[in-house]
């Protein structure tokens, strides 16, 4: 099922969205999919889920807006030998849904890809996503280094950046992203201290009377017992 | 006169309860258990929903941020989606108002367990200068108790619970009965050595996080670092969590009113409290639920917006307040926040470093204010690390070039390699302070606006005063000092005498209490030594209202620890028959 009909289906029926996911699987090749938005599944309350409901059903960006921003997506974050670029990574949807969500976003973006053809029309006759690559990274070059760039271009400074955060953070907050930061948490795990060669690389040390206060994580399992006076006897 | 509608509910109310309980935060759930279990028959009514972080429909732990379509941002809920507070400082159809010039923002959260699902899990203990300042310093008033009567109560709390810590002697930092701590993370490491080189005390921090196991019904934590979206295992403490379901596990006669929003409590000829009116948000009906004892413990402000709304020929003002001083007396703690970039961590290998959810090291106020410009002190916390990427994250993500001589902007494969040089290389430092109780810091019944239940709302009157102001341009030099001494760079600039020195807005740092305070003298308190109201004896108020002065530490040890006493205190009285 496609997903904009799941939430049509939602908002009509009103049936618990739990029913309709467990009833179309996935398939592999569309696991790209999971890494979407799974609405409804992060512990909503029905308020929420109505609220994420509403918007993933309707459009802001038209198809060209949309085409713009998949090309700016890739010039700003394109794929590494070991990362997928932004637009790999479902940015161009993040972004639709951001602007529809905190929609302060809205008229500086839409504008600002106004700003976009609209210099790329007087520098070259053609909107930015028909210009040439090299076309392309010379407007970036013009609006991507805020220090570098001419006052006449100021807006586009401030459309490139707010676009360039947008994207970044759609980014990071992906799976690809994040194997591509290397944050390693967010499992089950035991914490017992900074491993000894990032200590050394960063020149600290525990404070060897501290540490002798730390949990001793062998017996983190045993039922905590105390003295009289508060002494931790188990 | 009400109208009441005939239905299950009203069947139900029929019954008459030992306690009826408003409110499941951190007062009322400790009031369920205790009461429940001395064998008596409790009504909890809650504003809110059910709660269970173990439900696979509420639970946010572990979650992605990408399983989030706003990835985890803070515009729906204000500490960001995936954090367990369902409400904020604003609520739909639940308005409040503030006086011309004056502004106070209010945070609810309604649903079982209250603000006790999302909180920082800091768990201190008042220390005996807490209860004796107006001794000290000659402002502000004493409390009517001594951290000798709290004392046995913190000490079963800890062991009820479960914080961990260390012994430190501290003479205003009681030490209690610790589990463990978790070692310091990296960043941490470098605040303790920047806090010890400009003299500021540091230890390690006191959690009510189970970094060792004290029963067979909750889990151990297993350090995700995410304690404000409540424990799944139930290895932080949250009041539904730790006590209200153990209390329903033991057997107690408890009954859960969820979704009812308490408008007054009733009350008969003789003005004795009889029980509660409240308005079910399922049916928009009212509803009635007669009780021998009302335990209010629905937040300060909460609870004192019921009783100025129980209004009768016998309380003309507002239940319990022929004193006046019912909704007086309000404060919050002080709040003041810097960042720092520190140089020395960046290029960070990574590892998994969530930790705990909350820092593994804490600044207990460490000076004598005989030597300052301000009076009471105040703590820090800290942050930082590797943690989990949400919405902001990369967010102008190579700025901090400016310090080491690079060129800010850019894009391709060097962004890539600036936000990976920088993750993990910024820390911050917030102050949170004692802010002096003053009578004209107060909340009271608006009396031109309703919410959607037509329960006439709360209309706030705060202001802060150079003792509060001074207090944050002290936050921000000791920040920089700190920052300076652990190689850092700090960031932004340090707010001046315009910006209140960067004084957080009242309300901002929830932990606002005394609207109900707590004196020996009837006319100048509105509750006794046990919570009691002394006009009415048979209502009580266990959360943050009765708090005569706020210390420089979160409040919720202390609300626990004094409605353990007050309900112990309920239980003799009904076996003596004097309530």
């Amino acid at each position: 099922m496609d997903r904009r009909d799941t939430l049509k289906s939602l908002l009509i029926g009103g049936i618990g969205s739990g029913l309709i996911l467990t009833g179309c699987q996935p398939s592999p090749e569309e696991k790209t999919l999971l890494e979407k938005p799974s609405e409804n599944q992060y512990g909503r309350t029905e308020k929420e889920k109505a609220h994420d409901a509403k918007l993933l059903g309707e459009k802001f960006f038209n198809d060209h807006e949309l085409a713009t921003i998949a090309v700016l997506c890739d010039l700003i974050l394109p794929a590494t030998s070991t990362a997928g670029s932004a637009t790999d990574a479902g940015v161009p949807e993040f972004i639709e849904f951001i602007v529809k969500d905190i929609t302060y976003h809205q008229t500086p973006i839409r504008g600002g890809l106004m700003w976009l053809d609209n210099r790329t029309n007087k520098q070259f006759d053609k909107n930015f996503i028909s210009c040439s690559a090299s076309q392309q990274k010379q407007l970036m070059d013009e609006i991507a280094w805020p220090d570098d760039a001419k006052p006449e271009v100021e807006q586009g400074v401030r459309f490139f950046t707010q676009m360039r955060n947008l994207v970044l953070t759609g980014y990071y907050t992906t799976r690809m992203g994040i194997d591509d930061l290397g944050y390693k948490g967010n499992m089950p795990n035991v914490w017992d201290g900074v491993p000894q060669e990032v200590l050394d690389k960063h020149g600290v040390a525990y404070d060897p009377e501290w540490l002798a206060k730390c949990v001793d994580q062998e017996k983190r399992t045993t039922i905590a017992q105390w003295d009289d006076e508060g002494n931790l006897i188990s | 006169m009400k109208a009441y509608f005939l239905t299950m509910q009203i069947k139900e109310s029929s019954k008459v309860y030992d306690v009826v309980i408003v409110g499941s935060g951190a007062g009322g759930g400790m009031a369920t258990k205790v009461l429940s279990e001395a064998g008596l028959k409790v009504a909890v009514v809650e504003a809110g929903p059910y709660f269970d972080p173990a439900d696979p429909a509420q639970r946010t732990q572990l979650k992605w941020p990408w399983e989030s379509p706003r990835r985890g941002a803070s515009n729906i809920r204000p500490f960001g989606d995936f954090d367990s507070a369902y409400g904020g400082w604003e609520i739909d159809g639940e308005p409040y108002t503030s006086t011309e010039g004056t502004k106070f923002d209010w945070f609810r959260s309604h649903m079982l367990g209250g603000r006790t699902n999302h909180w920082g899990r800091i768990s201190l203990r008042f220390g005996p200068k807490d209860f004796k300042r107006r001794s000290i310093d000659g402002l502000g008033d004493d409390w009517p108790i001594s951290y000798e009567d709290v004392k046995p109560y913190y000490d079963k709390v800890d062991k009820l619970i479960g914080v961990f810590g260390t012994k430190e002697n501290i003479p205003n930092e009681p030490d209690g009965f610790f589990l463990p701590p978790p070692k310091p993370r990296l960043h941490e490491l470098f605040l303790i050595k920047g806090a010890k080189k400009v003299g500021v005390t540091v230890i390690p921090s006191r959690l009510s996080m189970l970094t060792k196991r004290i029963n067979e019904d909750r889990g151990v934590c297993f350090y995700c670092g995410q304690c404000s979206r409540a424990c799944s295992v139930y290895a932080d403490f949250s009041a539904g969590t730790c006590l209200i379901f153990p209390a329903q596990k033991a057997g107690g006669q408890i009954d859960l009113y969820v979704n009812s929003m308490v408008r007054e409590v009733l009350t008969n000829d003789e003005g004795k409290a009889t029980g509660v009116s409240y308005i079910s948000k399922d049916d928009r009906k009212e509803y009635e639920l007669k009780g021998k004892v009302v335990v209010l413990a629905a937040s300060a402000c909460s609870s004192a917006r019921i009783l100025l709304n129980s209004k009768s020929k016998q309380h003309p003002g507002g239940l319990g307040n022929s004193s006046g001083v019912i909704g007086k007396y309000l404060h919050d703690s002080t709040g003041a926040s810097r960042a720092a970039f520190i140089p020395d961590l960046m290029n960070r290998d990574t590892y998994n470093e969530d930790g705990v959810g909350g820092a593994h090291i804490y600044f207990p106020w460490w000076l004598d204010n005989a030597k300052l410009d301000f009076p009471r002190g105040y703590h820090m916390e800290v942050w930082g690390g590797l943690g989990m990427p949400s919405y902001g994250f990369g967010f102008n993500p190579n700025d901090l070039n400016e310090y080491i001589g690079e060129k800010v902007g850019g894009y391709g494969d060097q962004l890539r390699k600036d936000v990976k040089k920088f993750y993990g290389s910024v820390v911050g430092i917030s102050g949170r302070g004692e802010c002096i109780a003053r009578e004209d810091n107060y909340c009271e019944i608006d009396p031109n606006v309703v919410d959607e239940y037509g329960i006439p709302v709360l209309r706030f009157n705060y202001t802060w005063s150079d003792h509060e102001r001074n207090q944050a341009k002290h936050m921000h030099e000791t920040f920089e000092k700190i920052f300076d001494a652990m190689g850092g760079v700090t960031l932004g600039t340090r707010p001046g005498k315009e910006r209140d020195y960067g004084l957080a807005t009242p309300g901002r740092i929830i932990h606002e209490v005394g609207t109900t305070r707590m004196g020996n003298d009837p006319k100048k308190s509105a509750t006794n030594r046990y919570q009691q109201l002394h006009d009415v004896d048979n209502v009580f108020v266990v959360d943050g209202g009765p708090f005569v002065s706020q210390a420089d530490k979160n409040p919720t040890w202390t609300i626990l620890a004094l409605s353990w006493r007050t309900s112990d205190h309920i239980i003799d009285q009904l076996k003596k028959r004097n309530i």
